[in-house]
């Protein structure tokens, strides 16, 4: 059967035949980098009409359709239009970092899709500390947005970006907990391993109750960080207009957009990798037929299905909730996430020494 | 309390008070100069607590300025209205915000529609029209703008 | 924890200029202020040092215009005033001047008026309602509050022919009979209403995050309130009676079932349920009367030309917003010398520095949308 990795495996095959080992590389380089690039494109395309599809269907209405059928090609004339739009640099603005601070968004983003893993034996980089580098990855995207707010010269932008800091800065410390809950468990960094570790049972099934807090939190906090409502203090529309990139247009504010449809396929790719087994198959026991059938799935059909369900999830969020205020904000993370995620951990620890866990 | 009663109350206060009668409210007419004392009593007093002040206008006749006061009590649900008369070429009164804190918004749109001059007030500044408003006060009868005042 | 109690009880004492404090504009055009309001606030980092509102980006001096228009023609002016409940200030004009001129109405033209009303005012809830979510972050109430609001405008377009402005009192009754089809789209109305009503519950009133964004927010002391001249949920909100339907009833409103719904926490939290306990009040009111609509004319004979006795008249109505006064100063002829509007909107915004000095932007934002501002109603 057709699988990601005999696709690769294919390809590697002919290009080692063809060329040298330099060659190959700079060839395969270059075919992932490509890859990734169109894989970003065709997420923010998909996750935009998703989003639409799903707060209109949460909004009793419609949603966009009009552009091809039910609407599904809309998200492409949205960023046909965004293309040709006037990319405007505000008078004041520091241009330097104005200009640089989307392109520093989405080369985070992009830096993220390296280690995860699409399907079985897929994956563009599995280094042996991938969960670090995936923590310090992200803590980057900050720095976008400070930028952005700061050399937009505008009050709003500014109070967005100083929000926004504090907001992420706060928040990886129970996103990193909860993540390293399951390295505990794991006793391994590669996210290869902890996608292996799982294949008796996704985490959040054999990690008990600690395993079930440490998803809770990590959810909580990856909508946090991604900016998402109800944590969408940085853009809080009906406070800030639209916080840090209210001085921008065109392909720079789609960069940003896309940038953050990116974050949030990530961070669930993440999540559904050391919570819900990443491309693992659901497995119940000794129940083979079962089993058997379930194997049978692609992986990659396994991978994308709980990545989009816990996308779903937080579009669930943003399109329910209301927004809380940034005392509330930073008191949730301090006084509750933070405690409860410290208090996980030693759980963890204790269950995986003794080992408690299935 | 009756308009009567309010009218037998009210010129033990203030005896140099005249009345109008007639019509809904009892009308009670004041020279400016005796505004300021004559409204801390109507507010202070235990027995006609005009707590709120529902509604501060002016009107143009043309001769004269009318500052017109419509009070309310809370706790006791009687109305006045307080009319002073101010002279149209250098119209002042107090200013009553301090007392019914509603009037400072309320003196101040009078204050740039009619140009009254309220005195003491807070903050006296221009807040619907446009900042470096010249000429004159819109709500004046002698106000002209061939632009955009269509005549019928 | 320290050191933000520090800065908030300094607010008083804080100097509006120098390090720390700066100044930004919301407004005129900016997602919260629901219109063209312009507020200048001075910040130290998120707290609210001072509000400053700049008004008149739309105002159309309707009182100067009231002036050359006669009693049968101003009151289509009026519609524009708060034009989300352009009935009950149509409704205050006619009053205004069928108290002058004496002019007893037929009771059907009564009901219908009071009907009206009361629609209009769930409707103008409604919207306030979806608006209100929206600023404090939530969007999706705003279309569950559009889906009851539109059938609302439905059965008013199809009686008086407008969806917004609909300039339908006029001195003397209303100005046609209502439509065949209105009592029983109003009842299909009721209906839909309670099936829908607890949504509001369960999607916004119920939300722990939208509590906390409410509770203890903006919170106004029945001082307060009566002195800044504030009227309708908003002085509810603190225990202040201020219902003119009970106080000083016109129309049919002293015949009527209702209770005037009271809070006394005087937060935003507090003035939020009196909105959605009105709406429930103005149901009973329709109930009461969709069934019991007098038979005979919608509309009094009056003379072509209406002029007024020379004299002062004045009537207060509640709208949804709160008291709204007409001043009528008449000289005894066909057009008023002195109209002036005391909207509710003007009083109310007049606390509104007052009310969140200290707090943070979210919380202005969130009990902003608590005093339920129409723009054109302040700038007239």
């Amino acid at each position: 059967m057709w699988s990601f990795s005999k696709i690769a495996n294919i390809i590697h095959e002919w290009l080692s035949q063809t060329f040298n080992v330099t060659w190959t590389t700079i060839i395969e380089m270059v075919i992932a980098g490509v890859a990734v690039i169109s894989l970003f494109a065709v997420l923010g395309l998909v996750l935009v009409i998703m989003e639409r599809k799903v707060s209109a269907w949460m909004q009793i209405r419609l949603g966009p359709n009009r552009v091809g059928p039910k609407g599904l090609l809309q998200s492409l004339a949205d960023t046909l239009k965004l293309l040709v739009k006037e990319g405007m640099t505000p008078n004041g603005a520091d241009k330097f970092l104005f200009n640089l601070a989307p392109f520093i968004a989405m080369m985070v983003a992009m830096l993220l899709l390296a280690p995860i893993a699409f399907a079985k034996d897929f994956q563009l980089w599995d280094l042996n500390i991938g969960v670090l580098y995936v923590s310090a990855i992200s803590s980057i995207s900050v720095i976008s947005i400070l930028m952005a707010g700061w050399a937009s010269n505008n009050k709003y932008s500014l109070l967005g970006a100083m929000r926004s800091g504090a907001q992420i800065v706060s928040y990886e410390l129970s996103a990193g907990l909860s993540v390293l809950a399951i390295v505990v468990l794991t006793g391994s960094l590669q996210l290869s391993e902890i996608v292996n570790s799982q294949a008796n049972g996704w985490w959040i099934f054999k990690g008990h109750i600690p395993a079930i807090i440490a998803f809770i939190t990590f959810i909580i906090a990856v909508t946090a960080e991604t900016n998402r409502a109800p944590f969408d203090l940085a853009e809080a529309e009906s406070e800030l207009t639209a916080g840090f990139h209210t001085e921008y247009s065109g392909m720079k504010f789609a960069l940003f957009f896309l940038a953050e449809y990116a974050n949030v396929f990530i961070v669930c790719a993440i999540g559904a990798t050391l919570f819900l087994g990443g491309w693992m198959p659901f497995h119940i026991g000794n129940w083979n037929g079962f089993n058997n059938i379930m194997d049978w799935i692609p992986s990659s059909v396994w991978f994308f299905g709980k990545t989009f369900f816990l996308i779903f999830l937080i579009m669930w969020f943003r399109w329910t909730f209301p927004r809380l205020r940034i005392d509330q904000l930073l008191n949730l993370e301090w006084k509750y996430l933070l405690p409860i995620s410290m208090v996980n951990i030693l759980l963890v620890t204790a269950m995986a020494i003794l080992k408690w866990h299935f | 309390m009756t308009n009567e009663e309010l009218k037998i109350k009210i010129s033990e206060l203030l005896p140099v008070a005249t009345f109008e009668e007639g019509g809904e409210w009892l009308n009670i007419n004041i020279e400016p100069a005796d505004w300021l004392s004559f409204a801390q009593q109507l507010r202070n007093d235990s027995s006609l607590y005009f707590d709120y002040l529902f509604c501060l206008t002016c009107i143009d006749w043309k001769t004269y300025l009318t500052m017109v006061y419509h009070l309310s009590s809370t706790k006791y649900r009687h109305n006045i209205v307080v009319k002073a008369k101010l002279d149209r070429n250098k119209p002042e009164i107090e200013t009553v915000s301090h007392i019914w804190r509603t009037a400072e918004f309320h003196e101040r749109e009078v204050y740039e529609m009619f140009g009254v001059n309220f005195l003491n007030h807070p903050d006296l500044r221009l807040l619907i029209l446009p900042d470096g408003w010249e000429g004159k006060n819109p709500l004046r009868k002698d106000f002209e703008d061939p632009v955009n005042m269509i005549k019928l | 924890m320290y050191r933000e109690t520090q800065i908030v009880s300094d607010v008083a004492k804080t100097p509006l200029t120098g390090e720390g404090t700066f100044t930004i504009n919301v407004g005129p055009q900016h997602p919260a202020t629901h219109g063209v309001l312009h507020l200048v606030i001075t910040l130290n980092g998120e707290t609210i040092l001072n509000i400053e509102p700049h008004l008149g980006y739309i105002h159309r001096s309707i009182e100067k215009m009231c002036e050359s228009l006669t009693y049968r023609q101003f009151i289509y002016v009026t519609s524009r005033m708060d034009y989300l409940s352009a009935h009950i200030n149509n409704h205050a004009c006619a009053l205004c001047v069928e108290k002058g001129m004496q002019i007893e109405i037929p009771s059907r033209a009564q009901v219908i008026r009071v009907l009206m009303d009361e629609l209009t005012r769930i409707a103008s809830h409604e919207l306030w309602w979806g608006a209100m979510a929206m600023d404090v972050g939530a969007f999706t109430p705003f279309f569950h509050a559009f889906r009851e609001r539109e059938t609302i405008n439905d059965i008013m377009e199809e009686t008086c022919g407008a969806r917004l402005t609909m300039n339908y009192m006029v001195p003397g009754g209303v100005m046609y009979d209502i439509h065949p089809n209105f009592q029983k789209r109003v009842k299909d109305f009721l209906q839909l209403y309670k099936r829908k009503i607890h949504e509001y519950d369960e999607l916004v009133t119920g939300n722990i995050i939208f509590q906390n964004r409410m509770k203890g927010v903006g919170v106004l002391t029945a001082e307060d309130v009566i002195s800044y001249g504030c009227t309708g949920p908003v002085a509810r909100g603190s225990g202040v009676s201020s219902d003119i339907r009970k106080l000083y009833p016109y129309e049919i409103y002293d015949k009527l079932e209702f209770d005037e719904v009271l809070e006394t926490a005087g937060d935003s939290f507090a003035r939020y349920l009196i909105r959605l306990r009105e709406m429930n009040q103005s149901i009973r009111i329709v109930e009461q009367l969709i069934d019991n609509i007098p038979e005979g004319d919608f509309q009094a004979k009056t003379k072509a030309v209406l002029k007024l006795p020379k004299g002062e008249f004045y009537q207060r109505v509640e709208t949804a917003r709160g008291e709204l006064g007409v001043y009528i100063v008449s000289e005894g002829g066909t057009t008023p010398y002195r109209i002036k509007f005391r909207s509710p909107g003007f009083s109310n915004l007049s606390i509104l520095n007052h009310m969140v000095k200290g707090s943070k932007i979210g919380d202005l934002i969130a009990a902003m949308g608590t005093l339920d501002l129409v723009i054109p109603d302040i700038d007239r």
